[in-house]
């Protein structure tokens, strides 16, 4: 009997380092390397960096010695920090409550069906996409205190008689940035809740409809829970936006006037860039964090327990 | 064909390590190398043709005759103390920074030593002003080279004045409060800027401390007494003075919403530099009055009036740093003295009109001064200006704080804001204290 002769060719065996990334938790690791890369260079370095120039006397080109919570001791005791810490706060909470009111608004008018509606939702987010520098010096002209367009309308339709000096006054200074802010801030809030309704089955509504539950019934009772988790995460993202906004002050009023619309991010700016004292606008810089953390820690909260019930 | 070695590489490949070892030993790049690109970094100019005689005449000429590039780059004046603060952080950045007034002093330790290029400027043009030392020298050397001066003077509407019967500028407060209320009820208000802004309002708010006898710190450089009667007065007068007299929206202003209002006729009076009338000068067919005369025969200047401790000034004073960063320090101090030698220095100073005033005495001579009569009185702004921190001899690093922080110029802001002269004096004193004691 013959036998015949059988090659067996066996698969190459895998290079080690192939093998290494079919373990699961290397290949993990692995994937997660850029991503800890670069929160680590632009998140934690930066961050880390603050802490330890906050604790010094550092001012430009000079890296200063260790003087311990100094710096935060004076500024709690600077009296334009005060009105920063109060300002950004007012600035936050006002702006939020509108933009969620107005972007909710906006947002159940376009889930409705009307000609243009591409047309019109594009349109909406124009405010959001114009980088927001460009569009702030517009504002910026059109509360211009000699030149405003918006007193030039005012005048001709008969509603003032003088001029309105919107960012000379301190509180009119302070309702001109919040009006920026919203008009910003409120096609965000649009356009996120608009992909929130769309998740809510019409089924929904129209059985409620039936039962005679009326509009606001069938609003209140079906969508507005259906809608809470993403309304906080919107809210989430809007309050960490804004409490730590910086453009739209800077271009307006550079945080005057005599330093009455400061919010701490300019404040800082002011105090580490312009006067070149590092360690007093890290110092500043850094309050922030632990209410800005507080903040996001209760409304993280608030989201699980949405969403577990 | 050229044969290539191995050999023919290895020595070249030497002398180009050697070469760094001795580019590396020295902390300096070899000067005007081939390829040597300075980075100059200045305002957008008041007056845009000398920011286009520089692009297209002045520099390619220096990088023609000194075998360098130049890269030239304008930004808003308020916008380069940020860029100066982050350059010098991270260590790179422009070769050559403008700085406006006493500035420098706070980059003191960050820029390289001048004293070799101001001293020869100066011998050559017989001396700076004392302005120009005051701001630039940190007590032993110049951090910075004196460029020029731009001085502050108060624009007005001749015809105007005359109208409310003032045919002479008022030449004390008391009097320009006066005729400013005049000139309000006639909608011609005066217009000044009490905002964050780097040129017209300290140029405005510190004379007038000094004209009623206040200052941040006494003499000795350690008291801060600026918490006293004349102060307080000062402000009182300054609150009453604002409703009274001014375009109320200056709270808000920045150096150049004052030009927007003068050249629209919407103010009759402000404290500038001579940009306003330059520029009706340029433009004399756009810019027309109610009579129909060109506005630039309705312009006058004139120096802020006097106080009851007499009559000041400060003028935005303008010099050029080179950070210690600067991998083309040579090129850049060669590029500075090139610019700074009379033939190079005067069509730029010409191109001017007299806005800015050179920081030597030398100048006073040149003839631009009496080809128009207006521009006479900036002919001697550098011999009559204060600098920030007056009565100290210098404007050191504290002074620069103050003037950074804007504190002279918010006591007043808060005040006409509605704080009362009082409480506005004593949060100066105490933001004074914080940084002198």
């Amino acid at each position: 009997m013959a036998i015949a002769e059988t090659r067996v060719y066996l698969p190459q065996a895998p290079r080690p380092r192939l093998r290494l990334l079919e373990d699961e938790r290397w290949l993990a690791l692995v994937l997660l390397v850029p991503t800890l890369v670069l929160l680590g260079m632009f998140i934690a370095y930066p961050f880390v960096r603050g802490i330890l120039l906050s604790v010094t006397n550092s001012r430009v080109g000079v890296p200063g010695e260790f003087v311990g919570l100094a710096n935060f001791y004076k500024i709690f005791n600077d009296g334009i920090f005060r009105t920063s810490v109060y300002n950004t706060f007012v600035y936050t909470g006002v702006t939020t409550v509108f933009k969620l009111a107005l972007g909710l608004w906006l947002a159940m008018l376009l889930n409705r069906n009307f000609r243009g509606k591409a047309f019109t939702r594009a349109f909406i987010l124009l405010p959001f996409i114009i980088p927001t520098v460009l569009s702030t010096f517009a504002w910026k002209w059109m509360f211009d205190p000699t030149f405003s367009v918006l007193n030039w309308l005012l005048y001709h339709l008969g509603l003032i008689t003088g001029r309105i000096n919107w960012l000379g006054d301190p509180d009119l200074a302070m309702i001109s940035i919040i009006i920026v802010n919203i008009w910003r801030g409120v096609p965000f809030f649009a356009i996120s809740l608009l992909a929130g309704l769309q998740t809510i089955s019409p089924e929904l509504s129209e059985a409620a409809a039936i039962d005679g539950a009326k509009p606001w019934q069938r609003f209140w009772h079906i969508t507005w829970p259906l809608l809470l988790p993403v309304t906080m995460v919107v809210v989430l993202f809007s309050v960490i936006q804004t409490f730590a906004d910086f453009q739209i002050v800077y271009v307006m009023t550079g945080g005057g006037p005599a330093n009455a619309t400061h919010l701490f991010a300019t404040y800082a700016y002011q105090i580490g860039i312009g006067t070149g004292l590092l360690s007093e606008g890290a110092a500043i810089s850094l309050a922030m964090f632990p209410i800005l953390f507080l903040v996001v820690i209760i409304q993280l909260l608030y989201i699980r327990r949405v969403e577990v019930r | 064909m050229t044969t290539v070695t191995r050999r023919k590489v290895l020595k070249s490949g030497a002398a180009v390590v050697g070469g760094m070892a001795g580019i590396l030993a020295t902390g300096r790049p070899p000067a005007f190398a081939q390829g040597t690109t300075v980075h100059w970094l200045r305002w957008n100019d008041f007056v845009p043709a000398s920011d286009q005689l520089l692009r297209k005449e002045l520099l390619p000429a220096a990088e023609k005759a000194l075998g360098i590039k130049i890269n030239f780059e304008t930004v808003n004046g308020n916008d380069l103390q940020p860029r100066i603060t982050s350059a010098i952080q991270s260590g790179s950045g422009p070769d050559i920074i403008m700085l406006f007034n006493n500035h420098p002093q706070i980059y003191s330790e960050s820029v390289i030593d001048m004293s070799d290029l101001a001293s020869s400027v100066s011998k050559a043009e017989d001396g700076y002003y004392d302005l120009c030392k005051s701001n630039t020298v940190d007590g032993q050397k110049f951090i910075a080279l004196p460029w020029t001066i731009v001085g502050a003077m108060i624009a007005y509407r001749k015809s105007w004045f005359d109208e409310v019967g003032s045919p002479t500028f008022p030449d004390t407060w008391e009097k320009y409060r006066e005729v400013g209320k005049k000139l309000k009820a006639n909608g011609r208000p005066i217009g000044q800027t009490l905002g964050h802004t780097f040129g017209d309002a300290p140029t405005f708010s510190y004379p007038y401390l000094w004209s009623w006898g206040g200052s941040e710190i006494e003499k000795d450089g350690k008291t801060v007494n600026i918490n006293k009667k004349e102060v307080i007065d000062s402000v009182k007068f300054m609150t009453a003075f604002w409703k009274e007299a001014h375009d109320e929206g200056g709270l808000a202003w920045d150096d150049t919403n004052n030009n927007r209002a003068f050249l629209s006729q919407t103010i009759s009076a402000t404290l500038n530099g001579a940009s306003i009338y330059i520029e009706a000068l340029r433009n004399p067919d756009k810019y027309i009055t109610e009579k129909n005369a060109q506005l630039k025969t309705d312009i006058q200047h004139s120096p802020l009036p006097k106080g009851p401790a007499g009559q000041f000034a400060m003028h935005t004073f303008f010099s050029h740093v080179i950070p210690n960063y600067s991998k083309n320090q040579a090129g850049a101090k060669e590029l500075l003295k090139w610019i700074h030698t009379k033939a190079n220095y005067e069509p730029w100073f010409v191109s001017q009109k007299g806005f800015a005033t050179p920081p030597t005495h030398a100048w006073e001579k040149h003839k631009l001064w009496d080809e128009d009569k207006v521009m006479a009185p900036f002919k001697v702004a550098g011999l009559l200006g204060q600098t920030p921190g007056y009565p100290l001899p210098s404007s050191g690093k504290k002074p620069a704080e103050v003037l950074t922080k804007y504190i002279i110029t918010d006591m007043y802001a808060k005040a006409v804001q509605g704080m009362t002269a009082e409480d506005a004096v004593k949060w100066a004193e105490g933001e004074l204290k914080k940084i002198y004691t």
